[in-house]
């Protein structure tokens, strides 16, 4: 499915109470979505220290258990920090929403294949689902066709978090390095002030 | 060795909210008091790395964390605490465990390159070597809090 239109359709549902933390693909194209609003608990992560970003999310849920935490990761992201699936199922936050973006490559470095990639294994790729519940996640969703993204997005909000999401896409040709919005460690600070503001 | 109960009791002081930690030995001995203190929550991570990341949210929904790791953990943890700490200018703060500080007859790598890591990473550190001077901990990590500087305490290990 399209990258645009799975983050458009998050973005039309999205709460004030629900922080969305993007990197790399997503992360460029959450801030090129139309209309361009900018919502003070949107969280682009860049610059990025590669694969840590579902562990911001995983501290954020447990500081503000009142908040959903919703964070685009990427596939390579997701593979350089596998750990961290049995960090956040350890702690358990119920607030916590991770969806992995599989597109098979480095998509912002020139759509190199990464190592789950089922065009440099000669096969299948990863199966997210399995190791997500191998990893304790009770809510596990999976997606290949926006429709059904679309159509069970409520369903994957509405569930006990923690919950883990594969949602395939396709690769987004010409894609380049998500750049920050604005000067880092003011632009943190302004989220981390929305964060602890009551809703 | 500084005992758990009375580390537990500094943080609660400290108003530490939540323990982010990957134990070695040492640091291990703790896991029994932090675990059971009501006042902060004890969060494992599977690597070190992730460990700067979960402070940093936690920093950032408005908790008081505090990291635990050996100086191994540190090396592991260039890029991710090089993004909250200097990108994001987050002032978080670690006890790091400097294996073998105690043995300096024992050839270990680790231990020599833990304190040019420290000052490497921009993380002003204070040593403690003896249960007596415990308190370095609380004055070291107020007085970043203060300045808002990322910090470490630099405690000093026998064996892995």
């Amino acid at each position: 499915m399209p990258l645009v239109t799975t983050l458009q359709a998050l973005r039309a549902v999205r709460t004030d109470r629900q922080a969305v933390l993007t990197t790399m693909s997503a992360a460029r194209e959450w801030m090129r979505l139309q209309p361009p609003v900018v919502h003070p608990l949107d969280l682009i992560y860049a610059p990025s220290a590669m694969g840590q970003l579902p562990a911001y999310g995983l501290g954020l849920a447990l500081a503000q258990p009142d908040k959903q935490i919703i964070i685009f990761n990427g596939d390579g992201c997701m593979l350089m920090n596998l750990g961290v699936l049995t960090s956040i199922t350890a702690a358990a936050p119920p607030n916590y929403v991770l969806i992995v973006i599989d597109n098979g490559v480095y998509e912002v470095t020139g759509h190199q294949l990464t190592v789950a990639s089922p065009n440099a294994r000669r096969g299948a790729g990863v199966d997210w689902p399995t190791v997500a519940r191998g990893c304790g996640f009770q809510s596990v969703f999976s997606f290949s066709e926006l429709a059904d993204w679309q159509a069970q997005l409520p369903e994957v909000l509405a569930a006990r978090g923690p919950t883990f999401v594969c949602a395939r896409v396709q690769p987004m040709p010409g894609g380049e390095v998500p750049k920050s919005p604005a000067y880092p460690p003011d632009r943190i600070a302004a989220f981390a002030k929305a964060m602890q503001r009551s809703v | 060795m500084i005992a758990g109960t009375v580390l537990a009791e500094m943080l609660r002081e400290m108003g530490i909210t939540h323990v982010v930690w990957l134990p070695d030995s040492t640091l291990g001995q703790w896991e029994t008091a932090l675990d059971s203190a009501a006042e902060f929550k004890l969060i494992r991570v599977a690597r070190e790395a992730e460990a700067w990341a979960v402070a940093s949210g936690l920093f950032l929904g408005g908790a008081r964390p505090l990291v635990i790791m050996q100086c191994t953990g540190l090396f592991d943890s260039g890029d991710s605490l090089r993004n909250a700490t200097i990108d994001y200018e987050l002032p978080l703060f670690a006890i790091i465990g400097q294996r073998n500080g105690f043995n300096p007859e024992v050839r270990d790598s680790a231990r020599d390159y833990a304190e040019p890591l420290l000052r490497a990473w921009g993380l002003s550190y204070r040593t403690i070597a003896r249960p007596d001077q415990l308190s370095e901990l609380s004055t070291h990590y107020k007085a970043c809090q203060a300045t808002r500087r990322p910090g470490a305490i630099l405690l000093v290990e026998g064996g892995a």
